[in-house]
Order: structure tokens, then sequence, then C-alpha cells
């Protein structure tokens, strides 16, 4: 019943996923039916793609190691302060995470780009350093560490402090020798999260970067869109999967770390008002990088959405609505996208909730009963594997997905290339891990025994997940539902290749609309962007609204 | 579930025979051949430290766990094969496992809803198993509003509520403050006997045991080391497990010869007709007497307990391991007495020649 089960996600996976990058990379390797592994040396070998790399885990490194200072003493107010507003501010704080990368870019663009914010007061701009790069992936991932790190430190009972403030350890040792050491994990698994999430990030430094910045996933696009040069997309495609391997291996190590005993209490229990003048400060400190980092890129969208040649007017969002408008971008009006990406991001959370929903469940399904032997049986190992297999499409190059969709599945019975269900599947590839990520501490949450008490009482396991399983995880399933579709309406690297022409999706069109120069283009990007950001945000309040109180997932 | 009262000797409605289970290959099994008859009506009490095997055995009853040899027998019938919820027994968890989505009429009808009961029928059902457990009226409140021993009735009547064959009950005041567990265990036993329930329970705590059961068993390592009346356990403890784990540690090596037996502490007087050679001695507390200083064996008074009834003394003797005495309050000596001792036969308990207790 469990390789029953596990049958859609598998299949799902080996046609949508693996044989896509599979057939890509070995197009890309292979020259007259022989495998050219030479390539691998040519490639590597060559000094720019070698800065390529070089400069990919740099910025992954330095981004990573910039949100942790800045997001980990957001943590801690959030996690053991009282303050009014709260409630509210952590949802304002999750909002970036669920905007699209291309909305970021184009938030930070509006700030501190040519003719941004700041360089109309200051003469400012930061899109020709790499600094502009670096804050825009704390804006995307400070919700990372927040949630991690603080929905832990939040249910961390203060008591364990306490004790070994009574046994002599002064305030900065009992911290350093109790709360640190139950904290290294999540620290370690929400800093592996980010550093994933930049090594790969695209979208944001595909418009932000400009031409002299490109990590391996904006490299990859432009050998294969731009050069056709598939080899060294190929060549690339490979060494970004080892890297990713690597630190999804680190994570899945650390999660189960922080899955060992910690004494957990109500988080609502352990905050309280800040006391004195230090811990005001920290609180205002907060507040203060909140609004500059995560409030000001985002409200100057909706400024720059809004200034018209003749001063605040919404002609960028009128003018949304005829094809003509477009100086010739589109063939379709551009307020099209909005509705194609709504509809594709319904197509897509359907199918990442079903897939992503069934794995979840595989993954909980009671322990198979050890042997008389004592060791776990192969296929519990295997289904342990599979954990770490679905948060993949996190880390391989969306690009390559995307290509891959194009060239593997056009032969019948898998002729999608013109189905429009092709944008959806791709879409809900990267949907699936969240999905996953949600529904997993919650179906793991539900005691067995109560099962076992709803057998006692008569219930065959059927009924019994019916009545116990299912309605303590129908709210995460909701939350789920909604992560996937904020995901798959933001989803770029995959889509940019396979949306057709006449049906762009909004991450497509903001990006194909900031390609061209003009004043309207950029008027109507920044629009559509907003667009984009009001239909996440929305998406992601309702989430807040049904998320438990005490939720210390991962998201 | 009329009380009848009968006096013929009931069927056995429980049998297992040659039960074994084992988690691990290398340690020690949970359930070591284990052979157990419950009469119906009747309640029984297994008694045992944790870790001693006493849940294995109700899960291995109620279908949770499979036994790796031996078979379980409800009625005569097989049980093997059997899916937990086609057993029709009842098993009340030791933390309740109160379904949190539901309130306390949705609790307590669940078994009902499972077997198709009609909804009228189901509410009439309730409200009658609420009234027997006390809380009547409470069909609408959430579980997590409940107290622990609100939550306890629940779970009991949850457990009822189908009818079982069997009721199993799993630490069944483990989790409760010392006051309401004692009240609980005489409503509990009261309840049983008026409904003609069938129960085999599992606990601890010894008090809990002899308070509520027909017959006591002793579990030790997977094995039952003694099964009897809670006044034949008490009295006639069978090894010095069972007699240390009863909170006897007055213990020591001997041999009878006639009706006195040597030990460290000097001859001691056995029973009529215990059988002369080397065995294990237990000396009841109460069977400790205080006499004047220089009669008898020397001991000095280490430390004393107030017991409420009696005075409990810790007696570092001349010769041989330490004794506890229990004596009046009234006689009690102080710290640092010296007093003589003697033995009283009646308080004096030859255990049979098991292994040392661990």
């Amino acid at each position: 019943m469990r390789l029953g089960l596990l049958a859609v996600p598998l299949a799902f996976f080996a046609l949508f996923f693996a044989y896509p990058v599979v057939a890509i990379v070995g197009r890309g390797l292979t020259d007259g039916g022989h495998w050219q592994f030479g390539r691998f040396g040519e490639v590597l070998g060559d000094p720019d793609i070698a800065h390529v790399l070089w400069f990919t885990v740099w910025q992954a490194a330095a981004s990573t190691a910039l949100t942790l200072l800045i997001a980990l003493p957001g943590a801690y107010v959030f996690a053991r302060f009282e303050f009014p507003g709260k409630q509210l501010l952590r949802a304002v704080v999750a909002v970036p995470f669920v905007l699209p990368t291309v909305v970021v870019g184009t938030a930070f663009l509006a700030l501190a780009g040519r003719g941004g914010l700041l360089d109309e007061l200051w003469g400012v701009r930061l899109d020709t350093s790499v600094w502009a790069i670096l804050l825009a992936h704390v804006f995307f991932n400070y919700a990372v560490v927040v949630r991690t790190v603080g929905g832990l430190w939040g249910q961390l009972d203060p008591r364990q402090e306490e004790a070994a403030r009574v046994l002599g350890a002064g305030r900065l040792a009992a911290w350093r020798r109790v709360t640190l050491p139950a904290l290294g994990p999540a620290v370690a698994a929400a800093a592996l999260m980010v550093f994933l999430f930049t090594f790969t990030s695209f979208g944001v430094v595909q418009i932000l970067g400009g031409p002299t910045f490109s990590t391996l996933e904006v490299e990859i696009y432009r050998q294969t869109a731009d050069f056709l040069d598939l080899p060294t997309a190929a060549v690339l495609t490979l060494v970004q999967f080892a890297a990713v391997l690597g630190v999804l291996a680190v994570h899945a190590w650390t999660v189960r770390r922080r899955e060992s005993a910690l004494r957990l209490v109500d988080a609502s229990r352990t905050a309280r008002r800040p006391r004195g003048g230090g811990q005001w400060a920290l609180l205002w400190g907060t507040l203060a990088v909140i609004a500059v980092l995560l409030l000001a890129p985002l409200v100057v969208l909706v400024e720059r959405s809004f200034a018209g040649p003749d001063g605040y007017s919404t002609v960028f969002y009128t003018s949304l609505r005829s094809a003509a408008s477009a100086e010739g971008t589109f063939s379709v009006a551009p307020l099209d996208a909005l509705w194609n990406s709504l509809a594709y991001g319904a197509a897509a959370t359907v199918i990442a909730v079903v897939v992503g929903g069934l794995a979840a469940a595989v993954l909980t399904l009671p322990r198979l009963r050890r042997g008389p032997s004592g060791r776990t049986p192969a296929i519990s190992r295997f289904v342990r594997g599979f954990d770490v297999l679905l948060m993949l499409p996190l880390g391989v190059s969306a690009v390559t997905v995307g290509f891959g969709f194009l060239i593997s599945l056009d032969t019948p019975p898998l002729d999608l290339r013109a189905s429009w269900w092709l944008v959806p599947l791709a879409q809900a590839l990267v949907g699936v891990p969240f999905v996953v990520r949600t529904m997993l501490p919650v179906l793991r949450a539900v005691d067995v025994r109560l099962r076992e008490a709803a057998a006692v009482l008569g219930a065959s396991p059927w009924r019994a997940w019916r009545e116990v399983d299912l309605p303590l995880v129908r709210r995460a399933l909701l939350i789920a539902a909604g992560f996937a579709f904020a995901v798959s309406l933001g989803e770029f690297g995959a889509t940019v290749f396979i949306a057709r022409p006449d049906r762009p999706t909004l991450p497509v069109a903001v990006a194909r609309l900031l390609g061209r120069a003009g004043e309207t283009n950029y008027g109507q990007a920044m629009a559509l962007s907003n667009l984009l950001m009001v239909v996440c945000a929305g998406a992601l309040l309702v989430l807040e609204r049904l998320r438990p109180a005490d939720h210390s997932g991962e998201f | 579930m009329t009380a009848e009262h009968t006096t013929a000797r009931e069927p056995e409605l429980l049998r297992l025979g040659g039960v074994s289970v084992r988690f691990t290959a290398a340690g020690p099994p949970a359930l070591d051949a284990v052979d157990l008859d419950v009469a119906a009506r009747e309640i029984v009490c297994v008694l045992g430290p944790s870790g001693s095997g006493k849940s294995t055995l109700l899960r291995v009853v109620a279908g949770l766990q499979q036994a790796d040899a031996g078979q379980v027998l409800l009625e005569g019938r097989e049980q093997r094969g059997v899916p937990a919820h086609r057993r029709g027994v009842g098993l009340m968890f030791q933390d309740h496992q109160l379904f949190p989505q539901h309130d306390v009429a949705g609790n307590v009808a669940f078994g009902l809803r499972m077997r198709g009961v009609s909804r009228a029928e189901r509410e009439r059902a309730v409200a009658g198993l609420l009234d027997l457990v006390g809380l009547p009226g409470t069909q609408r409140r959430a579980v997590a509003s409940l107290s622990g021993g609100e939550q306890q009735r629940v779970a009991l009547a949850r457990a009822l509520a189908p009818r079982p064959r069997l009721l199993m009950l799993d630490e069944p005041l483990g989790q409760l403050d010392r006051g309401l567990r004692e009240r609980l265990v005489v409503e509990l036993r009261s309840l049983f006997r008026e409904l003609g329930t069938t129960v085999l329970a599992v606990t601890h705590d010894q008090g809990e045991a002899f308070a509520l059961a027909d017959r006591v068993v002793v579990m030790h390592e997977g094995r039952i080391a003694q099964s009897g009346t809670p006044l034949e356990v008490w009295q006639r403890p069978a090894s010095e497990f069972v007699a240390r784990f009863l909170g006897f540690d007055n213990v020591v090596e001997a041999t009878v010869r006639g009706r006195a037996a040597a030990t460290p502490w000097g001859a001691v007087p056995v029973p009529d007709g215990t059988a002369d050679g080397p065995c294990r001695l237990l000396v009841r507390p109460a069977g400790v007497r205080l006499t004047a200083a220089p009669e008898g064996l020397n001991a000095t008074v280490e430390a004393r307990t107030f017991r409420g009834t009696h005075v409990s003394l810790l007696l570092e003797p001349a010769a041989g391991p330490r004794l506890e005495a229990a004596c009046p309050l009234r006689d009690a000596p102080e710290v640092g007495a010296r007093v003589g001792l003697s033995f009283a036969e009646r308080d004096v308990v030859v255990l049979d020649a098991g292994g040392p207790a661990d």
C-alpha cells in the first residue's frame, strides 16, 4: 500500500523532472553517440566560467552571512518580545519571501537602480555594484531566518536558561551554554536554506546583475538561450546539481538533529514586553531594519508604478489593457499575463498538493515493523532517501528543467510542447517541496496512539486516517496549497522557456518589459510587478490567518 | 451489561498461551512466554516496574502489537490475523488519547459511530455514560478544557461505550494526583462490579493494583513473577523480586533447620512445615520487634520516618545488613538509641529460590 501511494509522486518526478533533466544533460554531453566527459575540463578550465563559479559561491556565502547578521536579532525580537502590531508585522516580514524573484529585482531597481529613488535623491546607484544583489537576497530571505530560528526560539523553555543562571552561569554564559546549542541546528538549517536559495538565484541576478555579475543559473540561461551552447550548459547544470545535492545532504542532517528532543513550550507564554534601554533599542533597531530593508523597496515599487510622465497617474495600469501600447513587446495585452498566471498557478497548485500530499503521507505512514535482525528494512531507507529527492527541484537549475521540457516532452504519447499543461507541470515541480515541507511536520505530529485509539474503538485503518489525521491536517493542507500557489505564480526560470509568446505569465512579462528601453515599458513593468505583489501578498495574508500560532516549520 | 449475581465459576474470557514479543534480536524479550487467563467479570491487575512488559501485554491483546510466538484467545477464539478494530476489546490509553478535534460527546460516541449506531441511540448512550462517570451535561465541552481527572472519566466513558467484552486500562490513574487517585480507584471498582465488566489493567503502583483488582499479576522482565489475590501477594511474596518491588527490603540468606533459620542477624523463627536447607528469607518490618537493649540482636537507630499510622525505623544491627522496622508511634525510639531486636514468626516469609533482585 505504501508503494501504491508512492507510485504517483515517483512517476511525476521521473517523468517531469528526472527525464527532462537527464535528456538535456545527455544531449549536451554526447556527440554522435559518444560521451564527451572531456568537456568538463574544457568548460571548467575557461577563466570566464571559473569567475562565474567563484562569484556564485562568494555571493551565496556573503548573502547568507549578511542575512544571518541582520535577521538573527530580528528572530530574537519576534521570539521573546511582546509589542503591539506584532502579528501584523510578522505577516509583513514574510511577504518578500513569497514575492517572485522578478518582483524583488524590480523593486530594488526602483529603489537603487538607474533613475531609481536613491539616484534621484542623492545620485546613489547600487545596481552596478554587488550590494544590490546582496541586499535583495537579504530582503528575500529575512523571513526564512526569522521563521525557522525565531519559531524555535519562541518555544524554547526560558526556564532552561533560568536553571543555568541559578546554577551560577552569567547571562551571556547561560545563553551560550543553553540557548545557543539548542538553536544551533535551526540556525544551521536556516543558513543552508538561504545558501541554497541564493546559490541558485536567477531572477534577482538576471535583473540586478547586469553584464558584470552572473551566477551559475544565469550563466546556464545565457549559454542555453543566447549562445545555444548546450555542452557548456550541461556541464554547469551538473556542477550546480552536485553542489545542491551536497547542501541538501547537510541540511537533511541538521534537520534530523533539530528533531532531537528539546523542551518546547507554548510560544505565547515566553514573550514579554521589552525591559531596559538595551532591549528597547534592539526592538526599535529591528523595526528600523524592517522599514528600510523590507518595506522601502516595496513602497518605492508602488510609487514608481504610479509615477507617469506627467506626474502621478494610473496611466501604466490602464495601458496594460491594450496590446498596442506595449511598443511591440507583446502580441497580447500585458494584462492578459495576469489571467494566464492565475490559471496556471491554480492548476499547478492542484498538481503540487496531490503529488506533495501523497508524498508526505507516504513518508509518515506508520513505520514498517523492523525485522527480527533489528535492521531497518531496505524500503524504509529508500523512503527516507525519497525525502531528500523531493527537495531537489528547489536546487536543480530551473532553466535546465524548462529547456529539458522543451526538448524531451516532444514525442507521443508525451508530446506536451503545445499543451497548456506544460507550464503548470513545471511550476508544480517547484511547489511540491513546499507542500511536503509544510505537511510533514504536521503529519508527523499526529500521535500514532490517536490512530490506535481509533482502531481499538472499531475504526478500520482508512477510517482512522479519515477520522483522526485528516481533520488535524486540513489546515496544513490549505497552507501548503497557498504556498504552492504563491511559488507557482512567481516561478520564472523554467516558465521563461516554456511559456508561449502569446501566453506570458506575469514574471515573464515583467522581465520582457524590463529588457526593453522606454519609460512606458519601465512603468508597465512596475505596474505588473505591483499586481503580482498584491496577489502574492494577498495569498500570504490569507495563510497567516490559517496558520496556528505555535507554528515552527521551515518557511 | 446488567449485573447478574452468580456464584458459578465464569468461563475464561481471555487466555494467553506462551505469548512472546521481541523488539530487538540482541536484547531481552519484552514478553517471554507469558501465560495468563482472565475469567469473565474478573478484574485482573498486572503490576510491575516500567519496562517489565505490561503495556506490551495490553497491546498484544488489543491487536496493536503482533506476538512473535504464542496465542491469544478471546472467548475461545484465536485472534491471530484479527485486526485491532475487529477484536471488540476496549483500551484506555495511559495518557487518554482523547481526540482533540472532537468534543466530549464526539469522543464518547466515536466507537458507536464506527459500529453504525443511529444518532438518537448514540445521544442516549452518551448521556447515560456521562452520568455514569459523573460528568453529566458536559457533551459539548472541548476536551482541552477538561482537567486531568475529567479527561480520565471521558476516556473511560469512551472505552465503555461500545460495550467491549474486555476492558483494558493502561496506567489508568497514572497522571492524577494522589487524592483524586484514591477516590477514583474506589469508584472504578464499584463501577466495574456493577456493570459486570471484565477488566485487565496494568499499573506500576501497588496501592492502585491492590485496591482495584480481584487478582494481581506481578511481572518482571517479560515474565509473570507471581499471580494471586492482593492479600496472597502481599502476605506471601513469591520471590525476592516481588518482595523488594512491594517495598520489603529485609531480605537475607538463610539456612533452615527445623523451626529456625540461621541468618546474619542470628536465629530467626520460620513457619511450621518449612523445608530444611538454604533459602532467602524475608522479615516484614512489622515482624521486627524492639526489646530492651541487651536482649537479642543489638542495633542502633539510624533514621526514623513518620508514616502516619506508624513510624518506620532504619536500624543498623551489630551483625548483618540493615533492617527496617515498623513500630507504633508512642514507642518509637530516638535516632541514635540502642535497641534489642527479636523476630515474629508470622511475619517471616521463605522466598522461592529465585535469583537475586536487580
